[in-house]
């Protein structure tokens, strides 16, 4: 039924999981490094849903679902961080948030 | 057969377009909608693979929800250009190819491999697609139902350290 192999969407997970590396640490806007991030769990979540339908089980399907839930948890709390980022400092950009850095 | 190949070629295609889109665009809301076209090619790919479930979760809650959560946040912060970093020399030189060769890598290494080529045989394809959901929805309420209640006390919490955060403190 299926005839692209798994290595095929394996392979498009990786790329796709180094371009939100890629992006995760050049961007310099706080919001872009949240979509990096979520660029990344989708990037998983491809390789869950391509491993569950090599393997026959569906338990693959049911991590995806929670890590789309924990994603969204995950958006939730970080923007409104964000937003408070944004009040505070009047920038956007992570190199002015440098309170923790040595 | 060979439009199946021709379907996943172009969605992945999509998605890295709009992944690299991601990373060139200045402005934070073309960032945004370029993600959202990873997330759409995803989503097509995941109805290739009889996940059609997942496919319509993933245009619901990522491509509908926490992308318009997304695009709220940067219209209400207004976020403009950003500032660009300068690539270091060694990044250009010595990163870029060590990142191809160690993908080409990674490509042989699942190509060769006999998981790699485990849906090509169609031995072990999911043998009725639309079972799939159903299949799923007792999987989930039966074995995996003590993690589905947390994911909710979770999505509580989260709604909670939301409504802190933003709240104006004194």
């Amino acid at each position: 039924m299926n005839a692209v192999p798994v290595s095929y969407y394996l392979v498009l997970s990786a790329v796709l999981f180094g371009l939100g590396v890629v992006a995760f640490i050049f961007k310099r806007n706080i919001i872009a490094v949240y979509m990096a991030i979520e660029l990344m769990l989708n990037a998983v979540n491809l390789a869950f849903v391509a491993f569950a339908r090599a393997w026959n089980q569906l338990d693959g399907l049911v991590f995806v679902f929670f890590v789309i839930v924990v994603a969204a948890a995950e958006a939730a709390v970080g923007l409104a961080i964000v937003i408070t980022i944004a009040q505070n400092r009047r920038s956007l950009n992570v190199e002015d948030v440098n309170l923790l850095k040595f | 057969m060979s439009l199946l190949f021709v379907v996943f070629f172009a969605c992945a295609a999509l998605a890295v377009l709009g992944a690299v889109m991601l990373i060139v665009a200045r402005e934070p809301i073309h960032s945004a909608l370029s993600l959202i076209l990873v997330m759409v090619a995803l989503a097509v790919l995941y109805l290739l693979l009889g996940a059609e479930f997942i496919a319509a979760v993933q245009i619901i809650v990522y491509a509908g929800a926490v992308m318009v959560l997304f695009v709220f946040v940067i219209m209400l912060l207004n976020a403009g250009v950003e500032e660009r970093t300068n690539w270091s020399k060694m990044a250009k030189y010595a990163g870029l190819p060590l990142a191809f060769f160690l993908l080409l890598e990674i490509a042989r290494w699942f190509s060769l491999s006999a998981v790699g080529a485990r849906v090509a045989n169609g031995t072990n394809a999911v043998n009725s697609a639309a079972a799939s959901t159903v299949d799923l929805s007792k999987m989930l309420f039966r074995d995996y139902l003590f993690p589905f209640e947390a994911t909710s006390i979770l999505i509580l919490i989260a709604i909670l350290g939301a409504l802190v955060l933003a709240k104006r403190g004194e």
